[in-house]
């Protein structure tokens, strides 16, 4: 079933993504009172991660964390104040490494507004051809590979190849999304909480496609959502943001069973039970996130931290190896041994 | 601190065993010169004093449509409203515009998604409560004022005297839907319409708030109507559970044995495609096709296009909600009393 990749240059055991120390930086425009700059919306600030060729990385985080911005980062739709991005081995944006332009057909990525996302005067079939159109693919070809990308997410191309966004619904529109990111053979594609908007019945569908698409190209994920069941779902590593920066990262079956970071720990605990016998009694941690304008100083979350303690104001804790399965976490209090903060 | 502490619970004008609500063959359609929208099509449920009623339903079901019925906070132009919605015995569709302004806020009031956009933008927290508090009732200025800040304490905002002289955007997001839910209770309502109240906020923040509501409902004896798409937030607060679809209730009966045993093919649907903690690693089973359309009035079972059961009579009739039992209630002719559908 899995495609052979002949654009694949780095072999197997070389990440298809190495981000290293991103740093981006908001600077807000100036009041016309204000005698000085206002101080910087920091919303990525110095992460680094990879992502193994053919698995699903999953990132989590509440609003203001940073995961959307990593993801137009990482695609360039905004530029980073410092790190790099490595993609199979070759740098992007240096002239031994590739273009900004090249790491765009090979990485797409699916928005959360399926509705927004896509040319409302166009027909369907000329948005998912227009890609290819633009990387000098032939009309003729380019709309065959539309029909045929349309019977690949499960649309009958007799019935919605011309059709326009506003005459399908929600999840309809979203697979049309997911043919467009996919019409320029990309290897990665950023999920940017591409199922959040659709009724559950529907994500399930959507869920379903995203899994055999993925076996079918051979393709990489990063999948990035609020809903922490279908992270579980979907991933293979898992990357927890707070604040703008990373407090946990590693296998996802290990990061849910027995979370490190105390901040995983009450965000998975957060979540509705399920359960009608076993209803949460109580509030794993009170308060909001703090403004990422002016994150508190040491550990970010210390402010909310149950456990927190003198350290933890004071100093920033390093992303350090927590366990033998691989994973890391930013916690002074995490030791070797996973979850013994619960 | 002063003579006489306000007592948020509610005003109870005739104490009896009727229900506080009661909405019989509520039908909503909204009409345009292009098309009309068949949106509530016979809905009727009773909420009973002091019962936290569950209203779960996808985009398009009905749910917040029927909500604000009970308001009549729709708009009349183009909005065609038929059935009763009996408020402590008083049909609510048939009151002057001044009985709906004075039921409003005292008798019946709503909690929304957004916060945000549910207060004004330029008057405070403790100016919007006041207003609202003189408004229906002869007090002071300084009573309002001192009610407005036992509210706020009640609903657990910090430094609450701080808090009445911020504007809603000096609040992050939970602060203001606590805020909310304070304006809600200023007069002392024995009905609260809570409209996805925790939909916008972030994992942590929604649990707590969730939280709150479910521990006023039981100090004050409060009669809450809860709409949500979330099971997962339905089942941490809800007592009783009614599931929508295509305008109609399909399912309805105590939240436990609905979700241990669904009767109906929706809910069974939709229970299967919600993703839980031991999903990974299974295909999903989600339901096939979409939502139905709504320009005409229900002719069969809304859900039969959908349905795995379905059989040639679901397609000749509509059918009604019978019982299952002394509690339940199911609308589809295959469901059956002591087993799920097979």
């Amino acid at each position: 079933m899995k495609q052979d990749r002949s654009d694949d240059v780095g072999g197997p055991r070389q990440p298809l993504l190495i981000v290293k120390d991103l740093r981006k930086h908001f600077v807000r425009k100036k009041g016309l009172l204000a005698r000085n700059a206002s101080p910087p919306v920091r919303a990525v600030d110095g992460i680094s991660f990879s992502v193994t060729k053919g698995t699903t990385l999953g990132i989590v985080g509440e609003s203001g964390c940073g995961k959307s911005t990593v993801a137009r980062l990482l695609i360039r739709l905004l530029d980073p104040d410092a790190g790099e991005i490595i993609y199979d081995g070759q740098l992007v944006g240096s002239p031994r490494g590739i273009s900004v332009r090249e790491l765009r057909s090979r990485v797409q990525m699916v928005f959360q507004d399926s509705y927004a996302s896509l040319n409302p005067r166009l027909p369907i079939e000329e948005s998912i051809a227009f890609g290819p159109t633009a990387d000098g693919v032939p009309a003729a070809e380019a709309n065959a590979r539309a029909i045929e990308l349309l019977g690949k997410v499960g649309l009958d191309p007799r019935i919605f190849v011309h059709r326009y966004p506003h005459e399908l619904s929600g999840g309809q529109r979203q697979r049309v999304n997911i043919a467009r990111a996919l019409a320029l053979h990309p290897r990665l594609l950023i999920l940017d909480e591409a199922v959040s908007a659709l009724d559950k019945s529907v994500e399930a569908q959507v869920l379903n496609l995203l899994t055999d698409l993925k076996a079918q190209y051979g393709l990489t994920y990063l999948f990035i959502s609020h809903d922490l069941n279908v992270v579980r779902y979907i991933s293979d590593q898992v990357m927890v943001m707070y604040l703008g920066e990373i407090v946990e990262i590693g296998p996802v079956a290990e990061i849910y069973d027995a979370p490190a970071h105390p901040y995983t720990q009450a965000l998975l605990k957060s979540q509705p039970s399920m359960d009608p016998h076993h209803r949460t009694k109580e509030a794993p941690i009170s308060g909001d996130p703090p403004n990422p304008i002016s994150p508190p100083p040491g550990c970010r979350f210390h402010t909310r931290c149950p456990l927190a303690q003198p350290i933890c104001s004071r100093e920033v804790p390093p992303l350090r190896p927590v366990g033998s399965d691989g994973r890391l976490a930013a916690c002074h209090l995490a030791t070797s041994s996973p979850a013994v903060a619960a | 601190m002063h003579a006489t502490t306000f007592d948020p619970r509610p005003v109870t004008t005739t104490p009896s065993e009727r229900p506080v609500l009661q909405v019989r063959d509520l039908h909503v359609r909204f009409v345009s010169r292009e098309r009309t929208v068949y949106a509530v099509n016979g809905v009727s449920f009773d909420l009973a004093r002091g019962e936290l009623l569950g209203l779960l339903g996808e985009s398009g079901s009905g749910k917040s449509v029927t909500l604000r019925s009970i308001q009549r906070l729709l708009p009349m132009h183009r909005t065609v409203v038929s059935g009763e919605v009996l408020l402590d015995g008083t049909d609510v569709l048939k009151m002057s515009p001044s009985d709906v302004r004075r039921m409003r806020g005292s008798k019946v009031s709503m909690i929304f998604q957004e916060p945000s956009t549910a207060f004004d933008p330029v008057y405070t927290i403790g100016q919007q409560i006041c207003e609202t508090i003189i408004q229906h009732e002869a007090v002071t200025h300084a009573a309002a004022r001192q009610r407005a800040l036992e509210l706020l304490e009640l609903v657990r905002i910090p430094s609450a005297k701080q808090r009445l002289d911020n504007y809603p955007h000096e609040m992050s997001g939970g602060m203001r839907q606590r805020a909310m839910i304070a304006l809600a209770l200023s007069c002392r309502p024995q009905v609260l319409l809570a409209d996805e109240p925790t939909t916008a906020l972030d994992a942590t923040v929604q649990i707590q708030v969730l939280l709150l509501l479910a521990q006023l409902q039981k100090d004050l004896g409060l009669s809450i109507i809860f709409v949500t798409h979330d099971i997962g937030v339905a089942t941490e607060v809800s007592s009783r559970l009614a599931v929508m679809y295509g305008g109609q209730i399909v399912e309805t009966g105590p939240l436990a044995e609905i979700i241990e045993s669904p009767k109906h093919p929706y809910t069974q649907g939709l229970l299967a495609s919600t993703i839980h903690s031991a999903s990974r690693g299974l295909r999903l089973e989600p339901i096939r096709g979409s939502p139905p359309n709504l320009s005409q009035p229900p002719a069969r079972c809304t859900f039969a296009p959908r349905c795995n059961l379905a059989i040639p009579p679901c397609n000749a009739d509509v059918p009604e909600l019978r019982p299952l039992g002394s509690t339940r209630f199911a609308r589809c002719i295959r469901a059956k009393e002591e087993t799920s559908a097979p």
